[in-house]
């Protein structure tokens, strides 16, 4: 059952903490946060402490980098706006990604499902597929579609597309024999069967991957960017590596955390407003 | 007249054994019935007899091994077109809510979708419903998810109903509730209707004619009884006259015998 694991873990916080209020937690929260912080601050900070591992004081600077220098550096991304091309192109990479990934696995997923034929000779090729680790295809899509986006959305599609795929073939082989039959006996043809059975069954599978593929999408983008680019925000993150820049290297992760969580929002919200119709298991049956 | 709205002659179904290669399972051997125009006919029989069977072969969902099948006089190919299926099991579209379902016919058959819309409303109001149409199934009782399904059929005006115990999963006041709302909906235009159930009071209650089913494999109809209680019928009511007691103890000693050997034969294996 999709989305019954998202359930249990609500269900487990709820008790684990049932007495400690909204606010309290992100109280307890920002103040762990907080610590962490001043104790990054303290540790790196040249001449705060004594001295006790690196015989030179800005030795942990160099190898840690510092806070203040790295919101220094996103602050200074955003308000001179040199990040917003990088993350437009890191954006338009996972998007196109996801895009072409859920369609194409869409398509393919029905496709097998639907014919016994193509399933029985395609089978071993797509497990072989999907068991190969795919990342260590990104150079070779260098190679062959260059340094711009092309090789990133290419690279980001393999890694989507066999999430979309499995779940829209189970999917499609999992729709109740029942409602098939239902359907075909108010008169549906093939066709429609497709349409109005098949699809919208399949569809429900691959939103319940889409926290999955639009996160393995994303992570398409940054590790092709990495690999060899002259944009996006994996770029940032390998130059300053060249010059061993650490801030600016943790300033580029901690904006891809921002935000992969803004995509997970976002898909968390679509996901709502189009799964209305899927029983939660919290919600009693209205009578 | 066309002829009766169903028959089914010398019908013999045989499956192939999934587990054991080569070896054959007999559900129906020459089983031969008829359900007249306006006519609501039961099949009773103990469990496994292979009525769910019948009913598929009557539905066009399945091909008997041997046999033929006519509806409304002319020999069924494919789907039976004229004929409404109310399944057991859960049949409704989980994606759709309760009007969207119900006008899925209506949709399949090429209706402007206001149209559709109006008479699916029409409907829902007509088994109870108004002011559930946004709801999914999901959000419904397992009575009212059993309405829905009923007009989502009746919607296409369909000349015979085929119904597979389609109260069996309720609860015994809903299940009455809705054999009542049943013999009301049917006694408006009285379509013709094979409905199977191994309750022997709700086939008594409810029909003109009860065929019995002997115990599988190979069952075939043993017996037929002509049910003549008076109609308006109300199915709490009628179990109560000395005709209904009368009948079913008739019918049950005939049917005692059926379900013992069932289920010495189930012991055996």
């Amino acid at each position: 059952m999709p989305g019954a694991g998202k359930i249990s873990s609500q269900a487990g916080t709820r008790r684990a903490s049932p007495r400690i209020s909204r606010a309290r937690r992100a109280l307890y929260h920002a103040l762990l946060l907080g610590g962490l912080l001043l104790f990054w601050y303290a540790m790196t900070e040249p001449g705060l402490i004594p001295p006790f591992y690196f015989d030179d004081p800005t030795r942990a600077k160099f190898f840690f980098g510092q806070p203040l220098a790295v919101l220094h550096r996103i602050w200074s991304w955003f308000y001179g706006g040199g990040i917003y091309l990088h993350l437009g192109v890191t954006l338009l990479e996972t998007l196109l990604a996801f895009a072409f990934g859920t369609v194409l696995g869409l398509a393919l997923g029905l496709w097998l499902a639907l014919s016994p034929t193509a399933s029985m000779l395609a089978d071993p090729y797509l497990k072989a597929m999907n068991a190969m680790p795919r990342v260590i295809l990104a150079p070779i899509f260098a190679v062959w579609f260059g340094l711009g986006i092309t090789s990133k959305v290419v690279f980001g599609i393999t890694l989507v597309f066999f999430v979309v795929f499995f779940n829209v073939y189970q999917g499609v082989k999992e729709v109740s024999p029942v409602v098939l039959a239902n359907a075909r006996m108010l008169g549906a043809s093939g066709g429609q069967l497709l349409r109005y059975v098949y699809l919208p069954s399949a569809t429900s599978w691959v939103f319940s991957s889409l926290h999955t593929s639009i996160g393995l999408a994303f992570v398409g983008a940054v590790v092709g960017e990495y690999l060899g680019s002259a944009k996006g925000v994996g770029y940032l993150i390998h130059q300053a590596e060249g010059v061993f820049d650490i801030d600016t290297v943790l300033a580029g992760i901690l904006v891809l955390t921002v935000f992969a969580l803004i995509l997970d929002f976002v898909v968390t919200q679509i996901e709502t407003r189009l799964l209305v119709w899927r029983p939660r298991m919290t919600e009693t049956e209205m009578l | 007249m066309i002829g009766p709205a169903l028959l089914l002659e010398h019908i013999t179904c045989r499956f192939a054994s999934r587990e054991r290669q080569g070896e054959r399972y007999t559900a129906i051997q020459d089983a031969t019935l008829q359900v007249g125009s306006g006519e609501f006919v039961c099949v009773v029989g103990p469990t496994g007899c292979g009525k769910s069977t019948l009913l598929n072969v009557a539905a066009g969902l399945l091909q008997p091994s041997a046999g033929n099948v006519q509806a409304l006089g002319e020999p069924l190919a494919g789907i039976n077109r004229r004929a409404g299926y109310m399944f057991q099991a859960e049949s409704l579209m989980p994606w759709r809510n309760a009007v969207d379902n119900v006008l899925a016919g209506l949709q399949f058959a090429g209706v402007e979708r206001g149209e559709a819309q109006r008479r699916a409303r029409e409907w829902l109001a007509r088994v109870g419903l108004a002011g559930f149409e946004q709801r999914y199934p999901h959000e419904l009782s397992g009575g009212m998810r059993k309405r829905v399904a009923l007009a989502q059929i009746l919607i296409l005006d369909p000349r015979l109903l085929l119904m597979d115990e389609p109260f069996s999963a309720l609860d015994v006041q809903t299940r009455q509730l809705m054999e009542n709302e049943l013999l009301d909906l049917w006694s408006a235009d009285r379509k013709s209707v094979l409905f199977i159930t191994h309750d022997l009071e709700e086939a008594i209650a409810l029909s003109d004619r009860v065929i019995m089913l002997s115990a599988g494999p190979a069952s075939h109809p043993i017996g037929e009884f002509v049910i003549d209680l008076p109609r308006p019928r109300d199915v709490n009511e009628i179990r109560l006259t000395t005709r209904f007691v009368e009948l079913h103890g008739e019918m049950w000693h005939k049917m005692k015998n059926e379900v013992l050997k069932g289920y010495a034969r189930s012991r055996q294996n």
